[in-house]
């Protein structure tokens, strides 16, 4: 019969256990508080009912000592329930596995998509292999939208004007509900769509028959190229690498190697190269004007989409 | 002091047949009478017809949207409508219902009485704030007939600023306005009650429901600025595009959320913290007993509105925030548990060895308890930031959010509406149809909204207008649970109007009840008091007098 009447939805991640368990913990407490208050307000309602129009009870005035039970006991468990979510709320915002699958995915009004690092797209739909963690990083090119898989027990808002990510490993082959849970207008509730979990192999497979259809037939959705193959386009069609030289010539900053590593700004302070700081570049670029160089390079706000500055960061990541 | 008759029953019936009197309602004839008057008695009166209206209207959206809900696809409204009822429906019970509700109505027509006063400190400034509710409310209805609104009550930033198109200046600069209508209630309770106190009215024989008004005027004073300086900006960032919100500008799109919910969280408390000091008067009056922990209850409202402005920042556990300030967020939010939990504890104590009579305030108390119960309890697990990963923007909000609320605050409105009708309009209402009332109301409430606990758990996002099909079975029941609930809501009004006709004249205690608004007569005169009372005891001095001693 739950099969049909559900409590809660598939446990198909390495989040959704842990979750639960800690779900039913506070329902476990919740349900003994919620009944010993709706049974002794009923027993007393009862016991003590008015039997007399003239009866008037003895007062009581309270008691030191039951106040600070029912205060210290509710105290505890709810720090138990603090530390118990915070540190699966740790390892679900902060400790991403170094080996995760990278998916870029930018939120639009009114879809998602997504892009694999091999370069098959897709709209709507996310493929990823179970048992391999799997690293979202995520854009919008409008609103706040808010990626949301509740078999994996994971959500996370996605930000105009910043990068979010989000990871997670599924462990149960299916097709699961995505959803965007943060309202975004007209047809925020037809935004989503599904998540399908694949054995490594089937993914694999997955991958391949969509690289060769893109083969045959390039199109929007299913395309060719690689996100680091289309950033490096991108990055000559744009010329960038006119500027981005090492040597005397170069007006701005060799980009190879510079990934992950901090560098000195003309202020004095020192910033490390991740995604949002070559976005920030990107878009406003005298924001932080690397130690030694000019404030030379135009923004290039309004002339790349987030899909593109998403493949520049790849192909620059990919720059050994 | 007022002694002697105890019951409605023989009191109702013991009104001698003398000239008729003369009190606040009848001291003055015609409109002009009412529109220019400076007696917050019958200021209230105005705020009990606005309330009733906004509530009318609002809960006319909330049948909307439920019935749109019954079947999965979008198939009775275009989901652009659907947006605008559940944003109007949102803007309209919150900023022109729940927040108003009981301190404009009960709070101003009882806290003058309560404290032996004549009035509140500021009449003219009382009528003010009425004018100012009352164009905030055109303003609003004004959004909805030129169109509507379709970005939800919490105008969350770009959607507001850049991207809807519909009229989110008009709904903004509504709440906006009606905004200083509660800043101006709370500066009017605050100095009424600390200078208007009748001789011997300590703080610390002060009824709770004076304490609860004190603690929520704290927050209207400092909290609502907050939001209104949040309406501006999103209005000048739309009229002028000077990058606040606007990351293309060099904005910042989680500024507006920390500046709404800096307000919107401790505006949940100016909802439920005066229903909570009806909630005191009612379970003292009908169990014939002391509160127990007189001073544990009244530190407990002070210290929820205190905590309540220290909590907002658990809305946005998802939003990419630090992960350290969630961790703070969530221990804040935990905190706030405890004096929440203390108030529940002490009511059931105070039932201990009482004599229990099932009025139907009485009723509504009991309903207050048990959803608020359920209320605050459920409101662990959104604090619990893991979960609350997993059920922010679901169902379970949704459902956690309407039992504090919509089930706490309308049970506490609606049980002083009952508690305080006799005073009010000095007519007593059918006991047997409120009675009634109470039991749909509290069915249909949780035929409502326990269903959709569990949907939010399965993973139902909130502000869907098409949904998964297996969804269903639980969505169908909740709309059924709503059409009760309607039904529910709609008798009071029905009796409460034909109590003001064909209602026995009420005496001036019927309940036998305790508190200064008592010793005066039903309805009251328009000074208030006929002489200025004094106060000698405690409240809720249930004590057996020496020649009506119990029959426990």
């Amino acid at each position: 019969m739950w099969e049909e009447f559900p409590l809660i939805p598939p446990q198909a991640s390495t989040f959704a256990e842990r979750v639960d368990m800690l779900y039913y913990f506070i329902t476990g407490v919740s349900i003994f508080f919620g009944a010993l208050i709706f049974l002794l307000v009923i027993f007393f309602a009862i016991k003590y009912r008015r039997r007399s129009e003239t009866e008037v009870p003895k007062p009581v005035h309270g008691s030191l000592a039951l106040e600070l039970t029912w205060s210290i006991i509710p105290f505890c468990l709810a720090m138990t329930m603090f530390g118990w979510g915070a540190s699966i709320y740790f390892d679900m915002y902060h400790r991403v596995p170094e080996n995760a699958l990278e998916i870029s995915v930018i939120g639009k009004q009114w879809m998602w998509h997504f892009q694999h690092p091999t370069g098959q797209r897709e709209i709507n739909t996310l493929h990823i292999p179970t048992g391999r963690p799997v690293r979202l990083t995520m854009a919008t090119e409008d609103v706040i939208h808010s990626l949301y898989i509740p078999a994996f027990r994971v959500k996370k808002d996605v930000v105009p004007g910043r990068y979010t990510t989000l990871w997670f490993e599924a462990t149960q082959p299916g097709t699961y509900h995505l959803f965007c849970a943060e309202y975004c207008g007209t047809k925020h509730s037809q935004m989503g769509g599904s998540v399908i979990a694949m054995e490594p192999a089937h993914y694999q497979q997955w991958l391949a028959s969509v690289g060769a259809q893109a083969e045959a037939a390039p199109t929007d959705q299913i395309a060719a190229a690689s996100p680091v193959e289309a950033g490096q386009k991108l990055f000559r069609q744009l010329n960038c690498h006119t500027c981005h030289m090492a040597g005397p010539l170069g007006m701005g900053p060799s980009l190879i190697g510079i990934f992950g590593q901090r560098v000195t700004l003309e202020t004095g302070e020192t910033v490390r190269v991740d995604e949002a700081y070559i976005r920030e570049s990107i878009l406003a670029p005298r924001a932080k004007i690397v130690l030694g160089y000019k404030p030379a390079m135009p923004t290039f706000q309004g002339q790349v989409t987030e899909q593109q500055i998403m493949q520049l960061i790849a192909y620059i990541k990919s720059l050994k | 002091m007022e002694t002697n008759v105890v019951g409605v029953d023989q009191s109702s019936s013991g009104e001698p047949s003398a000239p008729p009197r003369v009190h606040y309602l009848n001291a003055a004839y015609g409109i002009g009478s009412w529109l220019l008057t400076k007696d917050h008695k019958r200021i209230a009166l105005l705020y009990l017809l606005s309330v009733t209206f906004f509530f009318f209207i609002g809960g006319f959206f909330a049948v909307l949207i439920r019935l749109e809900l019954i079947t999965p696809p979008g198939d009775l409204m275009q989901s652009e409508t659907y947006n605008k009822m559940f944003t109007m429906h949102g803007v309209l019970m919150i900023f022109f219902f729940l927040i108003p509700a009981i301190p404009a109505v009960l709070g101003n027509f009882l806290v003058p009485m309560m404290i032996g006063a004549r009035d509140l400190a500021f009449p003219r400034i009382n009528l003010l704030s009425w004018y100012i509710y009352s164009i905030g409310g055109l303003l609003g209805m004004g959004a909805v007939i030129f169109g509507g609104v379709d970005t939800g009550w919490t105008f969350y930033t770009p959607y507001s600023s850049t991207y809807s198109n519909s009229n989110v200046i008009l709904a903004a600069l509504g709440a906006f306005v009606a905004g200083f209508s509660s800043i101006l209630t709370g500066l009017n309770f605050i100095v009424t009650i600390h200078k208007m106190r009748a001789p011997g009215l300590t703080w610390s024989r002060l009824p709770l429901f004076i304490w609860a008004h004190y603690a929520t005027s704290i927050i209207q004073i400092l909290g609502t600025p907050v939001v209104a300086i949040a309406i501006v900006l999103v209005a000048l960032e739309r009229l002028f595009h000077i990058g606040i919100f606007d990351p293309k500008l060099g904005g910042d799109p989680l500024l507006f959320q920390h500046l709404f919910w800096f307000y919107s969280h401790p505006a949940v408390y100016i909802m439920i913290l005066p229903a909570m000091g009806v909630i005191n008067e009612l379970i003292t009056c009908f169990s014939r007993k002391r509160i127990f922990g007189y001073h544990f209850i009244a530190g407990s409202s002070i210290a929820i509105a205190v905590l309540g402005f220290l909590v907002w920042g658990h809305h946005m556990f998802t939003s990419g925030q630090s992960i350290y300030g969630g961790f703070v967020f969530s221990v804040l939010s935990m905190l706030v548990a405890i004096p929440s939990a203390i108030k529940v504890f002490n009511w059931t104590a105070t039932f201990y060895k009482g004599s229990i009579s099932y009025q139907a305030p009485m009723l509504y108390a009991f309903g207050f308890i048990g959803l608020f119960t359920i209320g605050g309890l459920t409101g662990l697990f959104l604090a619990t930031t893991a979960i609350d990963v997993h059920l922010h923007d679901t169902y379970f909000v949704v459902a956690h959010f309407h039992y504090i609320m919509v089930g706490g605050t309308i049970m506490g409105y609606l049980g002083g509406l009952h508690y305080w009708w006799p005073k009010m309009t000095g007519k007593i209402y059918p006991e047997g149809w409120a009675r009634f009332a109470a039991l749909v109301i509290f069915v249909g409430f949780n035929l409502t909204f326990l269903p959709q606990f569990i949907l939010g758990y399965l993973g139902m996002p909130r502000r869907y207008h098409y949904y998964p099909e297996e969804f269903q079975v639980l969505n169908v029941m909740s709309s059924a649970g709503a059409s009760i609930l309607g039904v529910g809501y709609l008798i009071p009004m029905v009796y409460f109007v034909w109590s003001l006709r064909y209602g026995k004249a009420s005496a001036q205690n019927p309940w036998g009840a305790h508190g200064l608004e008592w010793e005066t007569s039903s309805p009251p005169p328009t000074e208030n008091f006929e002489k200025q009372p004094i106060v000698t005891h405690e409240p809720y001095d249930y004590t057996p007098k020496p020649e009506e001693v119990a029959v426990v």
